[in-house]
C-alpha cells in the first residue's frame, strides 16, 4: 500500500527536475574525469574499426556503382554511429552496476520523477557520445575524409547525439529488466545489429540481396545515409536529411517509452 | 610416475570441463566467441560480397567461402581473450588460491583452462562449418578437410588461449584482460582474415604479408576454397606451434612469478 502511495507524492517541478538532470550529467562526467580509462574502450573500438575497415575494404570503391572514391569518407558515419552505440551501451552497463550495488535504489526512493531520472541518464549519454565522435573525426580528417561542410558536420553531430540517446534508452531498458551487468553483450549486440545491418559497408545497390532487403526496412539506414551525405557529396539536402531525422525520432520515441515503462515497473 | 601423470590429466580434464561449462553459462563469455563473429560474418558477407568481382580476388564459389576461415580465427582469438578474463576472475575471487593449495601440479591450472579453450575452438569450428554449409558454402577438401579445419582451429584457440592465460596470471585483473579486447581486432585487421592481402590498402597489406595470423587463416581457408598446398599447411602449422610455444612459456613465467610474489 505504501509503495503505491509514493509515486503520488512525486510532483513535477521544473527547477528541481532540471537540477536533478544536471546532477546526473555531472555524476556521469565525474566518472570520466576520475576514471579516464573508462572512456578508452568506447573511443578505441570505433577508431580501430574505422581504421581497420578502411584498410581492409578500401578497394571496394573500385567496384562500379560505388558512390565515393575514398572508403574512409563512406565508412566514417558508420564508425560515428558505432561510437555512439558503444557509449549508450556503456550507460546501460553503468546503470546495471548501480542497480547491483544498490545506488539506483536510492535514486528511486528520492522524490525525483522517473522521467527525470531517465532524462539524466540519456542526456549524459548523448553528450558522452561526442567524445568518440571528436576523436574519430580528428583521425578521419587527418587520413583524408572529405570535409562535409559546416551544415553536414552539424547534422552528423546531431544524429550521433540522437543515436547515443537511443543506445542509452536500449541499455537502460535491458539494465532494468535483467538488473545485471551480465546483460552487457545484449546491450552491445543490439546496437551492433541495428547500425551494421544497414548500408554500412557498401551502397544499397552493391549489397547482397538479403542484406539489401534488411537495410531497406531498417530505419537506421536512413540515419546512416543522413549522416553520410555530407562526407560523400560535400553538401546536404533536405530530401536526404528528413528520413534520417524522422527515423531517429520514431525510434527514440519507442525506446524512451520502453525505458520509462521499465522505470515505472522497477520497485526498490 | 604414471599415477601422477594420470592424476594431472584428470585435473586438466576436470578444469577443462569447468571452463567450458563456465563459458556456456555466462553470456558475457559466450557472446564474443559465437554471437559477435557470426553477426560480423553475416554483415561482411552481405555488405562486401561483391568484392569477388574485383580483379585479383582469388577464385571462390562465393564470398562466404572466403570469409569462413576469418570468422573461425576471430572466434579463437576472442575465445583466448574470454578464457583469460575467466581465469582472471578466478584469481580475483580466490578460486585459483584454493587450487594452488591443492596437491596437484601448478601448471595444470593453465593446461586445464587451455584444454577448455581448445574444446571451445572445436565448437566454434563446427558452428561456422554448419553456418557455411547451411548458407551455401562448400568445403573443397570434403570431410577430411572439415576435420582438418576443426583440428587447426582447436590448436589455434589453444595457442591464443595461452596468451590470455599469461596476461591473466601476470596481471590478475579481469578488467585489464577485457581491455585487450579491441587489440584482437587490430591483429585481425592487419591480417588477411577478412580480405586478400593483395587488395588491402597500405600499410595494412604489407603487415598482413608477414602476420602469422594470415598464415593460419590461409591454411584453414585453403581447405575451404581449394586443395591444401604443402606450403600453406606448413606455414599454418608452424605459426600455430610458434604462438603456442611462446604463450606457454609466458604463462609458465607468469605463474612462477605469481607463486613467488603472491600476486
Amino acid at each position: 500500500m505504501e509503495a503505491h502511495s509514493i509515486p503520488l507524492e512525486r510532483r513535477f517541478d521544473l527547477a528541481s527536475s532540471l537540477e536533478m538532470v544536471r546532477a546526473l550529467i555531472r555524476r556521469a562526467a565525474n566518472e570520466l574525469l576520475r576514471v579516464p580509462g573508462a572512456a578508452i574502450p568506447g573511443v578505441l573500438a570505433p577508431t580501430i574499426f574505422f581504421l581497420g575497415l578502411s584498410a581492409v575494404f578500401g578497394s571496394l570503391t573500385l567496384l562500379p556503382g560505388f558512390t565515393t572514391d575514398t572508403y574512409q569518407s563512406f565508412i566514417i558515419p558508420v564508425s560515428l554511429m558505432q561510437g555512439a552505440g558503444f557509449t549508450g551501451a556503456a550507460t546501460g552497463v553503468n546503470l546495471a552496476r548501480d542497480i547491483e550495488q544498490g545506488w539506483f535504489d536510492r535514486l528511486l526512493a528520492s522524490p525525483a520523477p522517473r522521467p527525470v531520472l531517465l532524462a539524466g541518464l540519456v542526456l549524459s549519454a548523448s553528450f558522452r557520445a561526442l567524445i568518440p565522435a571528436t576523436v574519430l573525426l580528428a583521425v578521419g580528417f587527418a587520413l583524408g575524409v572529405h570535409w562535409p561542410g559546416v551544415p553536414g558536420l552539424l547534422l552528423a553531430v546531431l544524429l550521433v547525439m540522437g543515436m547515443g540517446s537511443l543506445a542509452a534508452c536500449w541499455g537502460v531498458t535491458l539494465a532494468l529488466k535483467f538488473k545485471s551487468q551480465a546483460a552487457a553483450p545484449l546491450m552491445q549486440a543490439g546496437m551492433f545489429v541495428l547500425i551494421l545491418f544497414t548500408t554500412a559497408y557498401a551502397p544499397q545497390q552493391l549489397l547482397q540481396p538479403w542484406l539489401g532487403d534488411v537495410a531497406s526496412i531498417n530505419p537506421v539506414t536512413h540515419v546512416v545515409e543522413g549522416a553520410r551525405q555530407g562526407f560523400v557529396t560535400g553538401s546536404i539536402s533536405w530530401s536526404e536529411t528528413w528520413p534520417g531525422v524522422v527515423a531517429l525520432g520514431g525510434l527514440l520515441a519507442l525506446m524512451v517509452a520502453l525505458a520509462l515503462r521499465g522505470m515505472r515497473r522497477t520497485s526498490y | 610416475m604414471t599415477d601422477r601423470l594420470l592424476v594431472n590429466l584428470r585435473v586438466v580434464a576436470v578444469l577443462g570441463r569447468r571452463s567450458v561449462r563456465q563459458t556456456f553459462r555466462r553470456p558475457q563469455l559466450m557472446a564474443p566467441i559465437i554471437i559477435f563473429p557470426t553477426l560480423l560474418l553475416a554483415i561482411q558477407t552481405g555488405g562486401a560480397g561483391r568484392a569477388v568481382d574485383l580483379p585479383g580476388f582469388p577464385q571462390v564459389n562465393g564470398f562466404l567461402d572466403f570469409m569462413l576461415a576469418g570468422a573461425m580465427v576471430q572466434s579463437t582469438l576472442l575465445a583466448g581473450n574470454s578464457g583469460g578474463i575467466a581465469m582472471a576472475v578466478d584469481i580475483e575471487m580466490g578460486f585459483t588460491d584454493r587450487l594452488l593449495a591443492a596437491p596437484i601440479s601448478r601448471f595444470t591450472l593453465v593446461l586445464g583452462r587451455l584444454a577448455g579453450t581448445a574444446v571451445l575452438g572445436a565448437f566454434s569450428a563446427c558452428w561456422f562449418l554448419a553456418i557455411g554449409l547451411i548458407f551455401g558454402a562448400s568445403i573443397a577438401e570434403g570431410v577430411p578437410g572439415a576435420i582438418g579445419i576443426v583440428v587447426l582451429v582447436s590448436f589455434t584457440a589453444l595457442a591464443f588461449g595461452g596468451i590470455g592465460a599469461a596476461i591473466a596470471l601476470r596481471t590478475g585483473s579481469a578488467s585489464i584482460v577485457q581491455g585487450l579486447f579491441p587489440l584482437v581486432f587490430v591483429v585481425l585487421f592487419l591480417s588477411s582474415a577478412f580480405f586478400p592481402a593483395n587488395l588491402m590498402l597500405e600499410p595494412a597489406a604489407s603487415v598482413a604479408d608477414y602476420n602469422p595470423l594470415s598464415f593460419i587463416v590461409e591454411g584453414i581457408r585453403d581447405l575451404v576454397i581449394t586443395t591444401l598446398s604443402a606450403e600453406a599447411f606448413w606455414k599454418a602449422t608452424l605459426s600455430i606451434a610458434g604462438i603456442a610455444t611462446l604463450s606457454l612459456v609466458l604463462s609458465n613465467l607468469a605463474l612462477r612469478r605469481r607463486l613467488r610474489t603472491g600476486g
